[in-house]
């Protein structure tokens, strides 16, 4: 039994050393020139830190560098946490307060390290001596960690997914015993690391003895350069999140190049229109399609749909059936829901569920509870807050229970830009929605602000994605009859005015 | 060209286009405002714009912007 994900990574460096591992723009490294590199970085590693089983920060900047990183803090027996540098400089701040790194790993140098203060930091030229031939990350065991991802976090704090080798180990495993992507499969990846669609890509290539060929985001603004990539580098396989798929339709791109060579295109992240799955079908007849469904905490992905080919143009694809090694079934509180066509709430059991949300016990314990169908012993379920339907057998997602929107892939809780902007000088309250049709934020707020100083207060702790569009100062938010925002008369508005203006 | 700047200004109000000449290399635009403003410019103008015509060099000004919408308009 596999019990540290090094251990896929050395099977493939013996097996295929002079295949290529990992591939840029401007860089390629085979197996052999992976694991060397890792092994040496990760020995110096364990050596400068001392420590095993702790948090180590990866600065990441979607290249080749970024995955030896990873690999070198998991060879030094301890788990990486992605930091995108890029990110504003408070919403790093809470990253590294939260998670205590020993320290940050720069395998590049970044534009900025403000955010880093006095934490200490490492380069691969302080990596570079001859520290003793010891294998560090052979003392693990799988349920220590392998990462810790962040998320969007309604309380205005992000929270960090903390993923075990096993769940990575039980999604790659669950993952071939379905797909069964072959030897040197050539993923081509789209998701930045710090995002978990990109853990797939990492693991599956790690266990197929194939290729993580990354595409730099600047690509999916020119999907044509996009197609002479994937043609160029021999990509086969997609496992992308949907806007990514609808920016390639909505340029039609196909019109000017086609990637023929392509095999299996998987999709997750938001629902997927099936007029964008039409024209990547009809363009592409001979590709296996897959949409697939889970959140950052069950480990990528629980549910899994293959498009037959050919199928009749649906209303609404399926989230479809659980993975083998995991349970997925719907919950009305604690009550099970097993009629057809009715609602309730998508939960989770099974080894792909994360250990929780680091340092943040409260939250973890509304969110991992005791399986309630489960009275004998305290089984572990993840509650996902997505909300679902059968229909003869299958599953079909039907929206959240709370206000978490996805917009560009990414998740967000617009609790979470509320509280922000309730923070800043001269806002009383506000109220975030999401036209999805868009693809546009829009922020009302009541109080003396002006739009420019708001603007400029959230820019400074919010990703440009979580950013609204539009904020619109307001003398008086619409009511419920129970004295809430009305959001609902506020989505309206902005899609009244959107869509008919 | 003013038309043009009230366009791009709208679409991405944060972003200087009067003064930005690496509006691609400096990673200003992202892809979802490429899309948003492919898809204003074609309505705007009444142009339709490939991907053929999507690549980094006409879009790293307005200037850049402007030459490729004058040329869609004199083809039609």
């Amino acid at each position: 039994m596999i019990i540290n994900v090094l251990s896929y990574f050395k099977a493939s460096a013996e097996r295929f050393p002079e295949r290529i591992a990992f591939s840029d723009r401007n860089t390629r490294l085979t197996y052999r020139e992976a694991w060397d590199s890792i092994s040496a970085l990760g020995r110096n590693l364990h050596e400068a830190l001392g420590t095993e089983n702790r948090p180590v920060a990866v600065s990441i900047r979607h290249t080749v560098q970024d995955l030896l990183g990873f690999f070198a803090v998991v060879y030094s027996g301890n788990y990486y946490i992605p930091l995108d540098l890029t990110l504003p400089r408070e919403r790093v701040e809470r990253m590294l307060a939260v998670t205590e790194p020993e320290a940050v790993l720069l395998m590049e140098p970044a534009r900025s390290t403000d955010a880093l203060g006095a934490r200490r930091t490492l380069t691969p030229d302080q990596l570079r001596g001859n520290p003793a031939q010891c294998e560090p990350w052979t003392g693990r065991k799988d349920t220590d960690l392998l990462y810790v991802i962040f998320t969007s976090g309604s309380t205005g704090e992000p929270k960090g997914v903390s993923v075990s080798h096993r769940s990575v180990i039980d999604m790659a495993e669950q993952f071939q015993r379905v797909f069964r992507f072959p030897e040197g499969t050539v993923f081509g990846n789209q998701a930045p690391f710090d995002f978990d669609v990109s853990v797939k890509d990492i693991f599956l290539a790690l266990k197929t003895g194939g290729t993580v060929e990354i595409l730099e985001k600047k690509l999916f603004s020119f999907p044509k350069l996009l197609m002479e990539r994937i043609i160029e580098r021999r990509i086969d396989t997609l496992i992308w999140a949907v806007p990514a798929l609808k920016i390639v339709a909505e340029l039609n791109t196909f019109e000017s190049v086609k990637p023929e060579g392509l095999k299996n295109v998987l999709f997750s992240g938001e629902v997927l229109p099936p007029k964008t799955l039409q024209y990547w079908q009809r363009h592409l007849p001979g590709v296996r399609f897959v949409n697939l469904y889970g959140p950052t905490e069950i480990t990528c992905n629980c549910t899994y749909h293959i498009v037959a080919p050919g199928a009749a143009p649906e209303a609404a694809i399926p989230i479809g059936t659980a993975f083998p090694n995991c349970e997925v079934f719907l919950l009305d509180g604690d009550a099970a829901v097993t009629e057809d066509g009715q609602i309730g709430e998508i939960c989770v059991t099974g080894s792909c569920l994360a250990m929780g949300y680091y340092r943040r016990p409260a939250l973890t314990a509304e969110a991992f509870v005791p399986n309630p169908r489960c009275e004998a012993f305290p089984e572990r379920m993840y509650r996902t807050g997505d909300l679902g339907f059968l229909r003869q057998g299958v599953l079909y997602y039907a929206g959240r229970k709370d206000t978490q929107i996805k917009h560009m892939g990414h998740r967000i809780e617009l609790g979470e830009i509320e509280l922000c902007a309730n923070a800043a000088e001269g806002v009383a309250v506000s109220a975030c929605v999401y036209d999805a049709e868009a693809l546009r934020l829009v922020l009302f707020y009541q109080g003396e602000a002006e739009e420019k100083a708001l603007a400029a207060a959230l820019r400074s702790k919010l990703p440009k994605y979580m950013l609204p569009a539009q904020l619109r100062r307001v003398s008086a938010f619409p009511m419920t009859r129970t004295g809430k925002i009305d959001r609902k008369e506020l989505k309206a508005i902005v899609t009244g005015e959107m869509h008919h203006g | 060209m003013d038309e043009l700047y009230e366009l791009l200004e709208d679409c991405c109000p944060d972003v200087d286009f009067r003064a930005e000449t690496h509006l691609i290399d400096d990673e200003l635009l992202e892809s979802l405002d490429i899309v948003m403003i492919v898809g204003e410019l074609n309505d705007r103008f009444d142009i339709s714009i490939s991907a053929d015509d999507l690549l980094p060099e006409h879009f790293n000004s307005a200037e850049a912007i402007w030459n490729l919408v004058q040329q869609r308009m004199n083809e039609d």
